[in-house]
């Protein structure tokens, strides 16, 4: 159980930190390095709230043990844009009420994200298909599909990234 | 929180293997995590030492090699689900891929992890099992292949050792005149655990069976073929009367139990519907008409 120092760039910004082996991905970023957009939900992959983007994929920060992603590029939510400058994805949730609790939310954005970089247009159905890992126990999905809908269209017509 | 253990990060199978060898029950080996990260919290396994196998080079790849299709143990869902070769040779382990779990899940969980979890609900092992795939176990003694029916044993038992490895997958590139279908019954459409999965693999000529093979999930304490069923059909006809005859008999290989999912015999009437759809389905795609 001896500490490692492990090198984790987060949103762009390289860190190093010294961790035990048994830490998950997701305890990580939350506790030690303070990404608390980063949500801790069911801690065994059921619900997606804890999902980042790990060297391009979305993943469930949960499985993953830190020292597994050492090296590792890691976006979490915080990392796709702000209150004053949002993502599209972001801008289109807010638009369509997609967040309610907003538990889900950052998860939920993430797996959109992951969806719409490798297929610009997807259709209702892959879209739902893409979100089956990420539970929202508010919205009833309905205003989720249809702001990545929207983001989509926006994106497509040239918004930023 | 998860339990205190050691963790190795090999560079090579071989480092890897060297870790394995002394066999202990108490060394696991980790690659997605998708299974034992979720057990080791449960304290359904408590490991001393845990091997990172999840970036090592010799359990990747999906490649054609003499006549059959190879496939690392470390190939992950995802990456089966993306491939052409997989596409093209084997459909019925696509469909499984494509219903298997999530994306996320599929992003991190591998082939190999899917089947020495030794789940009967394993999503890959049905159509593994139809496409009469072959399991290979490496150590440090050396490397066998097993026919995957012969690897499965009993809910949470395999025939792998506590020293090996599932180093690669391999089955054969489909026959003219093959087909095949897959169907998995969850109670949603996505990301659930199957309540019966049906893989068929069809081999015909001129309308008659040539080799037929069925196998299921969720229905016995592992993945199971129904070979009465298979026998049956080899040497038939395709038509309507045999394949409910065919289907009747595969209700007769199940042993399925009741849990919070469904009934056993649910699943027992289940695993002769989807059996005769899914032969109804393969036979039309061998290329003949009754």
């Amino acid at each position: 159980m001896e500490p490692k120092v492990i090198t984790l760039t987060v949103n762009g910004r390289k860190h190093q930190v010294a961790l035990p082996p048994n830490i998950t991905l997701l305890r990580a970023l939350r506790e030690y390095l303070h990404y608390t957009d980063v949500k801790n939900g069911c801690e065994k992959g059921d619900c997606g709230a804890c999902t980042v983007i790990l060297n391009g994929k979305a993943v469930n920060s949960c499985l993953v043990l830190a020292w597994q992603a050492d090296g590792g590029e890691i976006l979490t939510v915080s990392g796709l844009g702000t209150t004053s400058n949002p993502h599209p994805i972001q801008e289109a949730f807010a638009d369509t009420g997609a967040a309610q609790c907003g538990f889900c939310t950052p998860g939920m954005v993430l797996a959109a994200k992951a969806l719409l970089d490798e297929n610009p247009h997807p259709t209702e159905e892959e879209i739902r298909e893409a979100i089956s890992g990420n539970l929202c126990r508010c919205t009833g999905y309905g205003p989720i599909v249809e702001a990545i809908q929207i983001a989509a269209e926006r994106l497509a017509e040239g918004g930023q990234k | 929180m998860l339990p205190e253990f050691d963790l190795v990060m090999p560079r090579s199978l071989n480092e890897a293997l060297q870790v394995l060898a002394a066999g202990s029950p108490e060394v696991l080996p980790i690659a997605g995590g998708t299974n034992l990260t979720v057990d080791m919290r449960s304290g359904r396994y408590e490991p001393k030492v845990v091997v990172d196998i999840e970036k090592l080079p010799e359990l990747k790849g999906i490649r054609r090699e003499n006549g059959q299709i190879c496939v690392g143990g470390g190939v992950t869902i995802a990456e089966l689900l993306k491939d052409g070769l997989v596409a093209e040779t084997a459909p019925v382990l696509k469909s499984a891929c494509a219903l298997f779990a999530n994306p996320l899940i599929r992003n991190r969980a591998t082939v190999g992890g899917n089947l020495v979890d030794g789940s009967p609900a394993a999503d890959t092992a049905p159509s593994l099992l139809a496409l009469d795939a072959e399991i290979e176990l490496t150590s440090q003694d050396g490397k066998r292949r097993l026919p995957l029916d012969e690897f499965f044993i009993h809910v949470r038992k395999t025939a792998r050792q506590p020293n090996e490895l599932v180093t690669a997958l391999r089955w054969a590139l489909p026959k003219p005149g093959t087909g095949s279908a897959f169907y998995k019954l969850g109670l949603r459409k996505a990301d659930a655990i199957s309540v019966v999965s049906v893989a068929v693999v069809l081999e015909a000529e001129k309308g008659v069976c040539r080799k037929a093979r069925i196998a299921l999930g969720s229905v016995a304490p592992r993945p199971v073929r129904a070979k009465n069923a298979e026998e049956f059909l080899t040497g038939k006809l395709l038509k309507k009367e045999v394949f409910e005859e065919a289907a009747a008999l595969t209700a007769q290989a199940v042993s399925p139990i009741s849990d919070v999912r469904a009934s056993a015999e649910y699943r027992r009437r289940m695993s002769a519907v989807l059996t005769r759809r899914m032969l109804e389905q393969a036979a039309e795609q061998t290329g003949w008409k009754e």
